[in-house]
């Protein structure tokens, strides 16, 4: 659907201050074995550094360039899939 | 094609029936409680085949559909009074978000004191939100006015939201024979549901991020022209659907009997009715006199207000609401727009019938001779802005 209004939307782009995953103090890692598959982390990762591949042996992937290392992900994990580690 | 005797609350569901309505919310309010009933019952009997979701507030009411409707549902919901108040928040983040969808207005008046009569009072607090605001004489433009809303909101150069605003207790419990088009003759008028974006496709987005200063004025003026350009769009409307059911509003307005006018009574709702009888009456005596009909307050119909009121020597504007410390709503408009065009024409309002007050025919009718009086006698009048408290 496209539209000539302004409209107050936006879409995940590439922040200005370039590759921002140096900041991190600790690394969200995936246990893929007990991963559900269900997405949450995806939804609610601030910086939309979890992308969705859909592969059934990796069905999330964090994009390490830019993930700040908040941890939420790893709270909202239904499973505690997810661990911070020290980086 | 059917004839049924509705309330106008039960033309409202009628409406939403034919309108291939997918979700609606209801949560109770007087006057406007039997259309969410009437609703429940519709959709329970599998009549129309939307969700219908019970929510614990107007806020909720209007948030639950807002979210429905900018996933792609086609929404309605339905409030009045200190419910549509609770809900004002809310209808700032629908049109600034400029999802399309339907609300319909019950008209009542504000507490304290406690009162649940009929005034305009809470429609036109909700004046500069960005909402189409159309408003219906009698049933039977309930039931189209409705459906062309829908219509109206969809249309892409609009996509904002709309209200349709019906007196409370005059319409919403007085029942009238209402012509329902068979769901035939709307097929290819109802359109399949469209929006600007859709939030829950693969299409990922956010709504409503911090945008720069100029950013966040272009999109207000975005919306302004937006309903500028509805104007367009309504009146197309009404033809495509005079076309198809043979009635037609006249689009933003309906001028009454007023070619050749020296007098033009304007007023917006069900006691148009009683108006447009009086001006019959008033004609036969050999009055100049027409009725100018506000259907759409957002767009407010300026263009057909010029045109009616060329030549005119007096106009006498009724509101059922007021902006207290000044004006009646619709006679501000009225007046800003009649003195851009000319400083001869005198211009006054009458603000009466707040707190469900009696106006009939023997009121419209004492208040135009006293002014036909003042301006054919004296050629001025005193009070430019009259409340008529009524009870005398
Ligand atoms: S740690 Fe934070 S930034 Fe990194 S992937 Fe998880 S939610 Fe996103
Ligand atoms: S929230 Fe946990 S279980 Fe769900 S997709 Fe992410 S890692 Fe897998």
């Amino acid at each position: 659907m496209s539209s000539t209004h302004k409209l107050p939307i936006s879409r995940p782009a590439i922040g200005v201050v370039g590759k921002t995953g140096y900041w991190r103090l600790k690394r969200p890692e995936v246990n893929y074995v007990k991963c559900i598959k269900c997405g949450i982390c995806w939804l609610y990762c601030p910086d939309s550094s979890i992308n969705i591949l859909g592969d059934p042996s990796k069905y999330v992937e964090v994009d390490y360039n830019y993930c700040k290392g908040c941890g939420i992900c790893s709270n909202v994990c239904p499973v505690k899939a997810i661990t911070m580690t020290e980086e | 094609m059917v004839i049924k005797v509705l309330t106008g609350n039960y033309t409202v569901a009628e409406a939403v029936r034919l309108s291939n309505v997918d979700l609606i919310t209801a949560y109770p309010i007087t006057p406007q409680t039997t259309i969410v009933e009437r609703l429940s019952e519709l959709v329970e009997g599998g009549l129309i085949k939307a969700r219908l979701v019970r929510v614990e507030s107007e806020f909720s009411a209007l948030a639950a559909a807002y979210g429905a409707a900018s996933c792609g549902a086609r929404a309605f919901t339905a409030t009045s009074s200190h419910g549509l108040l609770f809900m004002h928040e809310m209808l700032w983040w629908v049109a600034g978000s400029r999802v399309p969808m339907v609300l319909a207005v019950v008209t009542r008046a504000l507490g304290p004191p406690w009162n649940i009569w009929n005034e305009h009072t809470d429609f036109m607090g909700q004046r500069d939100c960005g909402w189409l605001m159309a408003f219906a004489e009698n049933n039977q433009e309930i039931l189209d006015t409705i459906i062309q809303l829908y219509r109206i909101t969809e249309d892409e150069a609009v996509y904002l939201p709309g209200i349709l605003g019906l007196d409370g207790f005059l319409l919403s419990h007085a029942s009238e024979p209402v012509d329902i088009p068979d769901e035939d003759v709307l097929k290819d008028f109802i359109k399949p549901r469209s929006q600007p974006y859709n939030m829950c496709s693969d299409d990922v987005l956010t709504m409503g991020n911090l945008p720069m200063a100029e950013e966040a004025m272009m999109m207000r003026y975005d919306i302004h022209k937006s309903i500028e350009a509805a104007k367009n769009v309504i009146n197309e409307v009404d033809e495509e659907y005079r076309k198809l059911t043979g009635r037609s509003y006249g689009g933003l307005a309906e001028c009454y009997r007023c070619n050749d006018s020296k007098y033009l009574i304007i007023a917006m709702g069900g006691w148009v009715g009683t108006m447009k009888d009086v001006c019959d009456e008033l004609r036969d005596e050999g009055y100049d006199v027409g009725v100018l009909k506000i259907r759409f307050f957002r767009p407010f119909p300026h263009e057909d207000l010029v045109r009616a009121i060329s030549g005119v020597k007096g106009i006498l504007v009724f509101d059922r609401s007021a902006s207290l410390g000044s004006l009646g709503h619709i006679h501000a408009e009225v007046l800003a727009r009649a003195y851009m065009l000319s400083n001869k024409v005198i211009v006054k309002g009458v603000i009466t019938g707040l707190g469900g007050v009696d106006v009939g025919p023997k009121e419209v009718r004492e208040i135009f001779m006293r002014f036909v009086k003042d301006v054919d006698e004296d050629g001025q009048i005193d009070n430019i802005s009259e409340w008529v408290l009524g009870g005398g």
